[in-house]
């Protein structure tokens, strides 16, 4: 595996494997009654959120203490950022206090790879911009892989503003890249003009769509863009594109509904079809501590320079 | 050079004299229970539990142990160590853990699961039974049942194989060049 994981580009269809058979582990260790191994101890992971985030800080600072690493937590808000530090004075000052793992979650996309100029530790992207979000797309690659069976041939829609979604993103690649068919779903507006070159089909008609599915996968409207005129109006785009109880009912009985959070319930996705049974969204934030934890076993437990393994 | 140390029937018979020595020691199956250190040590575990159960018509647990995360080598090495599975489905709180194994070496790996085990409950007692023995200690471990005890050197290379995974049982030790 590469030294950091920046891009599901970074991983190979091998790696993607290894990464969710070692999860596999982890989730047993999570439900043990100590849920907590000795692998990282002494090593020091850094969460640096620099952008708000409450599910992923909480799920990558839970994995890295049941691996009892020493976590430290540094976020925008009433930290030296926030008197002006540029990204390179902080991440100095990360490299000085000899972080082994660094978690990165920032507004501009790239600041993760800018990051591993200027760190000896493993860098970890937890969100950048609308670039890239793979741990994310992990976690979701390992719940349809453990709900469904596989990954290769599966049909997969994903539904919403692919334009702005690093989720969309790492999800895309990583579905392609196990052999799955993606098929991006959303307003033409917000469905990026290079998404053919990510390996995925383009749809504008989410109805045609559904009952072919195996994967139904749900994303955030993100409120703050439709003051930028992307769709007329939120309940305009709930009519045409949300994951209503009556489109729902088309999905074949197998398929799941995802969301990577938060939801917007009723806008997007209905109240009633994220309480359905199919609908694997809590199961994504399990699974998600378990992937975590493989992520930040493989890649520090792996940064000796001894004999492989 | 390689030197077969014990063939198919005589790893048949220690698994027998080692079903017999748990009993007499243990007097008998109660509260005994067998963990195999993944991989090949679960196999072992399960042999001897067919042994026990042909001998005293006692089914006794079967659990599997994976030491992966318990290792005093993470980050040392260039690969993180490929992780098995951990399936133990009883409690093992006050009960007589066998802990099964093929090769006792450095006693490393004894030592790891000694404290993975520490982290699933409280055993009543611990107990070590390896197929082989090849010596070169690194920490003060012993084992309680030992298959056959093989004098090696550090540079040799002892093979376990078991016929689930490997089609065959049979125990070779290979000269190695010492460094």
């Amino acid at each position: 595996m590469n030294e950091h994981l920046l891009s599901m580009h970074d991983l190979t269809a091998e790696d993607v494997v290894r990464i969710l058979d070692t999860a596999e582990s982890f989730r047993e260790v999570g439900s043990r009654v100590i849920k907590k191994v000795p692998a990282l101890r002494g090593r020091t992971v850094v969460n640096f959120f620099m952008e708000n985030s409450t599910r992923t800080r909480i799920s990558f600072e839970l994995a890295a203490k049941r691996l009892s690493a020493d976590v430290i937590n540094f976020s925008a808000g009433g930290s030296s950022v926030s008197k002006g530090e540029s990204l390179k004075d902080t991440a100095l000052t990360l490299q000085a206090m000899g972080a082994d793992a660094i978690v990165i979650r920032h507004s501009s996309s790239g600041s993760p790879l800018q990051l591993t100029r200027w760190v000896d530790g493993h860098v970890l992207n937890a969100g950048d911009g609308t670039h890239e979000h793979p741990t994310q797309a992990l976690l979701d690659l390992y719940t349809m892989r453990e709900k469904l069976g596989r990954l290769e041939g599966l049909r997969a829609a994903i539904v919403g503003d692919v334009m702005h979604s690093r989720v969309a993103r790492s999800l895309t690649f990583g579905l392609v890249k196990m052999g799955a068919e993606v098929t991006l779903v959303g307003p033409p507006t917000l469905i990026p003009p290079d998404a053919p070159a990510w390996g995925a089909q383009v749809s504008y008609d989410i109805d045609g769509l559904l009952p072919k599915l195996d994967v139904c996968y749900v994303l955030r409207v993100q409120k703050e863009r439709q003051r930028l005129e992307f769709f007329p109006s939120v309940r305009e785009y709930a009519r045409l594109f949300g994951l209503t109880s009556a489109r729902a009912a088309t999905l074949p009985e197998q398929a799941l509904i995802m969301h990577p959070g938060p939801m917007n319930r009723g806008v997007e996705i209905d109240s009633d079809v994220a309480d359905k049974p199919e609908s694997v969204i809590e199961e994504q934030v399990t699974n998600g501590i378990a992937i975590r934890m493989a992520l930040l076993y493989l890649l520090v437990g792996g940064s000796g320079d001894g004999e492989s393994a | 050079m390689t030197a077969t140390v014990m063939t198919a029937d005589d790893v048949r018979r220690a698994l027998t004299r080692i079903a017999h020595e748990i009993l007499e020691r243990d007097k008998g199956a109660a509260d005994v229970v067998l963990v195999g250190i993944a991989d090949r040590g679960d196999d072992l575990a399960r042999r001897l539990a067919i042994e026990i159960a042909r001998i005293e018509g006692v089914e006794i647990p079967v659990g599997v142990l994976d030491i992966t995360f318990y290792r005093d080598d993470i980050g040392l090495r260039a690969e993180a160590p490929e992780v098995h599975e951990t399936r133990i489905g009883f409690d093992v709180s006050g009960k007589v853990v066998v802990l099964v194994d093929d090769v006792l070496y450095t006693g490393r790996t004894i030592r790891s699961a000694m404290d993975a085990l520490m982290d699933l409950g409280r055993p009543r007692k611990i107990q070590l039974a390896v197929l082989v023995d090849r010596g070169h200690r690194e920490l003060p471990i012993r084992a309680d049942f030992v298959g056959k005890n093989v004098p090696t050197g550090r540079a040799d290379d002892v093979r376990v194989q078991i016929e689930e995974l490997d089609g065959v049982d049979a125990v070779t030790v290979t000269a190695g060049v010492a460094a």
